[in-house]
């Protein structure tokens, strides 16, 4: 062997030979996680290398998967209201709903106005608080460690404040039942809401004018895992990456489920799908929630929270199924239920949106560096509770 | 949107002599399926998704529901008349039998393009046993990727043309099908074979002396 690594005896090539042929060397396998701070949990990516640029990407799930669903299939339907909690731990009055909703479909239960509209201001903060959360950590991925973090964080604690005043929780709210909510909100509440809601704009003014013009993250982030639309649909992918890629599909427009249909916001859509428009999306998405916030505390009447018919004890669906579903922050959150009439639910089932956004990882990541995989799965959005259940 | 009877009957006149029953949901939500023969449920889902009709381009939901063995009582009265002339003695007769149960493959539809859905489609497996195959819908609707897998690891239905049918949420070693509902749990999740047992007892052999095997025999 020659130093430069070619056989002596081979055949003259060319003069000039490129330092890439030069060094050319194996495939490397890297096991990034499930102990990576940029893969916001356990969660664990079997990237293969040549170079610096992934040729594959093999996503590993379970370190936290604790059967989610045969719990709920061995508790009663209330039973599972807590848990629910603790899918995506973020939005907890989100998964909340979405449950709550499903057993009220299955049930031909009807819920009060007082209550939808509850429903619709929790919802639409936990929106806020998701989506700020995504903009602090997507930045915190891309290298901008802490600043952007802790400012996302300041707003946030302050709609956690809310929740716990109203729930007793500031995560694990726990707070909607079959038929309504659990506690009515008091006048101060609702005050503080409408303050948080009027100045949160100000903070997104703040939080873009500091970050979304910046350089750094546009060279990070645009043209970086372009997603079109046709794969899109195909891989089930929902909630603000589908809409990112352009495809015009909100569960609050397309179902209308709740009160929604009496709102007026707009669906922003992206026009490359790429991740700084999944970025963008979510700032747009906010200033809607800001408008529907608006509107429902300004509206919100006076009433009873729960209907007076809702049966919580001894609650036994007639028998039947129903698959429901809601647009939670991360994407479609649906719950699909089959009730044999029996104080349990016979097959209780989560679609998880951040799991089934996780099918497309590696067509997003492949031919990209490490360093825009760690961005690509920040945008992505995903909360291992709700991935491994 | 068209009713799932509706679909059913186009399905049966674009693939005559297919197997497509319809299955009502009793429910106040009244969503009712589509229960899918196992040999045409490929190219009835890739109708589905390409006819312009429908374009149910979205799966959103795909899971499994276990159906174990079911006994059905049946009581039926025979009337056996009296010889001497009297009213007939009427007796009830009890057969008991073994309705097979099977793994069903639940399939929520949407369309994005038509904002439309959901259609429901089932699939179902001959038994619960060694006759679990049935037809991956991956190459149809992407988003079946993990869901199937998922699937797969929790009930045990084995897909046919799944690209990569491998465990998802359970570790690789792992026996069993917990969401099936005679699934008992193991006692110890992290008891695994070691050496020491056999060690232990070949020691012993060796040094009969020294009873237990300790450091300095």
């Amino acid at each position: 062997m020659s130093v430069s690594g070619m056989p002596l005896d081979s055949a003259p090539g060319p003069l000039v030979r490129s330092v890439r042929d030069e060094f050319h060397g194996d495939l490397l396998e890297v096991s990034m996680g499930p102990h990576h701070p940029s893969t916001h949990g356990v969660f664990r990516m079997v990237v293969t290398l040549d170079g610096e640029t992934i040729t594959k990407l093999k996503p590993v799930f379970g370190y936290l998967h604790r059967n989610h669903e045969k719990i709920g299939e061995n508790t009663s339907y209330l039973g599972s209201m807590p848990y629910t909690d603790r899918l995506d731990y973020l939005c907890s009055m989100t998964n909340n709903w979405a449950y709550a909703l499903a057993v009220e479909r299955l049930s031909g239960q009807a819920v009060p106005e007082r209550a939808e509209y509850l429903r619709i201001i929790l919802a639409e903060l936990t929106r806020l608080l998701n989506h700020t959360c995504l903009a602090g950590f997507l930045l915190h991925d891309s290298g901008a460690s802490g600043t952007p973090l802790m400012y996302a964080f300041r707003e946030r604690e302050k709609i956690l404040d809310l929740f716990e005043s109203l729930s007793g929780s500031r995560m694990m709210c726990n707070y909607q039942r079959f038929g309504g909510c659990r506690a009515d909100a008091p006048a101060p509440w609702l005050g503080a809401a409408r303050a948080l809601a009027d100045n949160f704009g100000r903070f997104l003014d703040e939080y873009e004018e500091l970050i979304t013009g910046n350089e750094i993250l546009m060279a990070r982030t645009q043209g970086v895992g372009r997603l079109p639309a046709a794969l899109a649909v195909s891989a089930g992918v929902t909630g603000p990456m589908l809409r990112a890629a352009g495809v015009d599909y909100d569960v609050r427009k397309v179902d209308g489920y709740g009160l929604y249909p009496r709102f007026s916001f707009r669906v922003p859509l992206g026009a490359h799908g790429d991740t700084y428009d999944r970025y963008m999306i979510r700032i747009l998405e906010m200033r809607e929630s800001i408008k529907i916030l608006q509107e429902a505390l300004r509206d919100i009447p006076a009433g009873p929270i729960m209907d007076p018919k809702a049966k919580l004890r001894g609650f036994r669906p007639k028998q039947g199924e129903v698959y429901s579903r809601i647009e939670g922050p991360k994407g479609e959150i649906g719950f699909y239920l089959i009730s044999d009439g029996g104080p349990n639910p016979y097959r209780y089932r989560v679609r998880p949106p951040s799991f089934i956004n996780l099918t497309l990882l590696e067509d997003l990541c492949l031919g990209h560096t490490v360093a825009d995989a760690v961005v690509i799965l920040g945008s992505i959005d995903i909360v291992l509770g709700e991935v491994d259940r | 949107m068209e009713t799932s009877e509706q679909i059913r009957d186009r399905i049966l006149s674009r693939f005559p002599g297919a197997s497509v029953a319809f299955v009502a949901n009793p429910g106040p939500a009244a969503q009712h399926s589509l229960l899918l023969g196992a040999d045409n449920a490929r190219a009835v889902a890739e109708f589905l998704r390409d006819d312009p009709g429908l374009r149910l381009d979205f799966c959103s939901n795909v899971t499994g529901v276990d159906w174990p063995d079911r006994e059905i009582v049946e009581t039926a009265k025979v009337s056996t008349p009296d010889p001497a002339g009297g009213p007939a003695k009427v007796t009830e007769a009890r057969t008991r039998r073994i309705q097979p149960g099977f793994l069903e493959v639940v399939y929520h539809l949407y369309s994005m393009a038509l904002k439309h859905g959901p259609v429901v489609l089932r699939l179902r497996t001959a038994n619960r046993k060694d006759r679990v195959e049935l037809p991956s819908l991956t190459p149809v609707w992407r988003s079946c990727e993990f869901q199937e897998r998922e699937v797969f690891d929790l009930f045990g239905v084995v897909f046919s043309g799944h690209p990569d049918l491998r465990r998802i949420l359970m570790w690789d070693g792992f026996k069993d099908h917990p969401m099936r509902k005679d699934y008992a749990e193991p006692d110890d999740y992290e008891w695994e074979p070691t050496p020491h047992g056999d060690v232990l007892a070949k020691a012993r052999r060796h040094y009969p002396a020294a009873g237990t095997g300790g450091a300095n025999p």
